[in-house]
């Protein structure tokens, strides 16, 4: 995990980084203002000397069981610089009444499923998503299945079968009219 | 002296102008629907494409017909028992996952497994990648109607099957190795089988190279198609041989070596165009340096033990936990209550099959993972589709949707 690249966000956009933790195992990770997050994804993606042009992915933690756990959701960037050899992890808090993240689909093109992954599992949204839909959930699901005050047995309502448009039967007697 | 409607009709040939001759049709986009349950789409992805003709005009790739919960069950389950689950994720290759995850867990415990467990984990994954990418060349020889190199990829994927059915005891949903080690050491004259099944995979690699690589039909189909640049492929997130295709040498390997890949020797093949036929030529030529890595491991393994002397992590002998209190202890602990992981969180990431397994791990420091994220290499492949099968033709799709080796179980969780 890179504290080059920390370095350099602490340097140029002095107040997008808010803290930088190391973990257990010496990764280091820094926390970022939400509206901040293009210019940070931008810096890194384009400065020369951090190349951060490999996005890995973007995931959610639900904070709701931890000691410390406000704001509720932290959402978790990846990416990889070949240049520099190195990962990077960043984060961003958002609180429970107000979940919404700038989306980074404009930076990241591999940021469009996973944010519609966090979207449809924890019920972030992405402003600026050009296609916020559930992903692997189908859209009539109710609620978000990772949050973690979704029962583990929950059970969703039977959803009305969706209206096909514009089906072409072709000729023949069957099917047609 | 020549009929001049014969001279008409020659005229209007090369030479006239685009589709004065054919016959006006009243044509409109067509929407087709491939898959969930399409022979070509491997596994259960559906695909919306739009086509004009016969090209692809938009191909929206639709997911979530596997999805099984994957991270909800394993918040809810101790941390070994997560394993049968990561064998699901990508099951041609499950070793790679129950290593890649455990490797993540003993990273956040602080863990650090005897050399042995660290060959046979290399052994095992090594296996598994030969198994993965004959799979994968396999079925596209079979899916462009070569029968004949599907046919021997699979004789030397059953023969890699029945070595791992050895190891672990199970063909598919290996659920092998715990945290800390290997659940059991290497079987009496496994060693032995293991080398003369890599001398029988070798021979059928050989066929196949001999039979698809210089084949016209073949390179024609897979040359030019399904290209992608570098920068592309970096920016949806590409990994493994799909990124090294497009001539970007990021092999976790080789950039972050784990296990005991550092004293092993071998390369890391490198692509050119980023197209079907170097996604392809990419898992032959790693066929070939798999076979030589478990050839080493398998000379240079050290004995000793499989998994570390600690009863809070590792199970107890049988003969103590029949014969003691404190094994009895031991067991009933961990069982019941799980390997005792600090509150913590990390991120470590393993080479597999298909590029980089990335584990997200957050523990609260009760028995069980509080947040499970893998990132899965398959997703960002398949995001990326899109981009590479756009405006080509439909029988492109197929082609593509080989080489990029899509296993619906990671992608879906």
């Amino acid at each position: 995990m890179s504290a080059f690249a920390l370095d350099r966000i602490a340097k140029v956009l002095p107040e997008a980084l808010l803290e930088r933790p190391v973990d257990s195992s010496g990764g280091h990770w820094g926390l970022l203002r939400a509206e901040a997050l293009p210019a940070v994804a931008q810096l890194v993606k384009s400065d020369p000397e951090l190349g951060f042009k490999l996005f890995l992915s973007i995931d959610a933690v639900d904070r709701l069981h931890l000691a410390e756990n406000s704001p509720r959701f932290e959402v978790v960037y990846f990416a990889y610089s070949v240049l520099r050899n190195e990962h990077l992890r960043l984060k961003v808090r958002v609180t429970e009444e107000r979940p919404e993240v700038p989306s980074l689909t404009s930076v990241y093109q591999g940021a469009n499923w996973w944010e519609r992954f966090v979207w449809d599992f924890y019920g972030i949204r992405f402003l600026g998503h050009p296609d916020l839909t559930r992903i692997l959930m189908y859209e009539e699901f109710k609620g978000h299945p990772l949050r973690k005050d979704y029962p583990l047995r929950g059970r969703q309502p039977l959803t009305p079968e969706r209206p096909v448009e514009d089906i072409f039967r072709g000729p023949g007697t069957s099917g047609v009219g | 002296m020549a009929d001049p409607t014969d001279r008409a009709v020659d005229e209007a040939g090369p030479d006239a102008e685009d589709g004065e001759l054919e016959a006006h049709l009243h044509t409109k986009r067509m929407l087709i629907n491939m898959g969930p349950s399409h022979p070509a789409m491997h596994g259960t992805v559906r695909t919306r494409i739009e086509l004009e003709g016969e090209t692809i005009v938009r191909a929206i790739p639709e997911i979530g017909f596997l999805h099984r919960g994957f991270q909800k069950s394993c918040e809810n389950v101790t941390w070994n028992q997560c394993l049968p689950y990561t064998d699901r994720l990508n099951y041609v290759s499950a070793l790679m996952n129950n290593f890649g995850f455990l490797n993540a867990v003993e990273k956040l415990a602080g863990i650090t497994i005897p050399e042995r467990a660290q060959y046979i984990r290399v052994i095992g994954a090594e296996l598994h990648r030969i198994h993965d990418h004959l799979t994968c060349v396999g079925s596209i020889g079979l899916e462009l109607g070569g029968f004949a190199p599907f046919l021997y990829a699979i004789e030397g994927r059953e023969l890699i099957m029945d070595r791992v059915t050895e190891l672990t005891g199970a063909r598919l949903t290996t659920s092998f190795g715990r945290v800390g080690g290997i659940n059991r050491d290497l079987p009496e004259g496994w060693k032995e089988r293991v080398l003369k099944t890599l001398d029988k995979c070798h021979e059928l690699i050989g066929e196949i190279d001999t039979l698809l690589t210089a084949n016209r039909i073949f390179v024609d189909r897979m040359q030019g198609v399904g290209v992608i640049t570098s920068d592309d492929a970096q920016d949806f997130g590409f990994t493994g041989p799909c990124l090294r295709a497009t001539g970007i040498a990021y092999d976790v390997r080789k950039a972050h070596p784990y296990w005991v890949y550092d004293r092993m020797d071998f390369d890391v093949p490198v692509g050119v165009n980023g197209d079907n036929f170097d996604r392809y030529l990419m898992r032959l030529e790693e066929l070939k340096h798999s076979e030589s890595i478990v050839r080493q491991a398998l000379r240079d393994i050290p004995p000793g033990p499989v998994i570390v002397d600690d009863w809070r992590i590792a199970l107890p002998p049988k003969p103590e936990v029949y014969g003691t209190i404190e094994g009895v202890i031991a067991h009933f602990k961990l069982v019941m209550e799980g390997v005792p992981v600090p509150a913590g969180e990390v991120y470590d990431c393993t080479e597999a099959a298909n590029g980089e397994l990335g584990w997200y791990l957050v523990s609260d420091g009760s028995g069980r993972p509080y947040k499970v994220h893998v990132r899965a290499p398959g997703f960002a492949i398949l995001s990326g589709l899109p981009r590479m099968i756009e405006g080509r033709l439909l029988a492109d799709l197929i082609p593509t949707f080989d080489t990029i080796n899509m296993i619906g179980g990671e992608v879906e969780q």
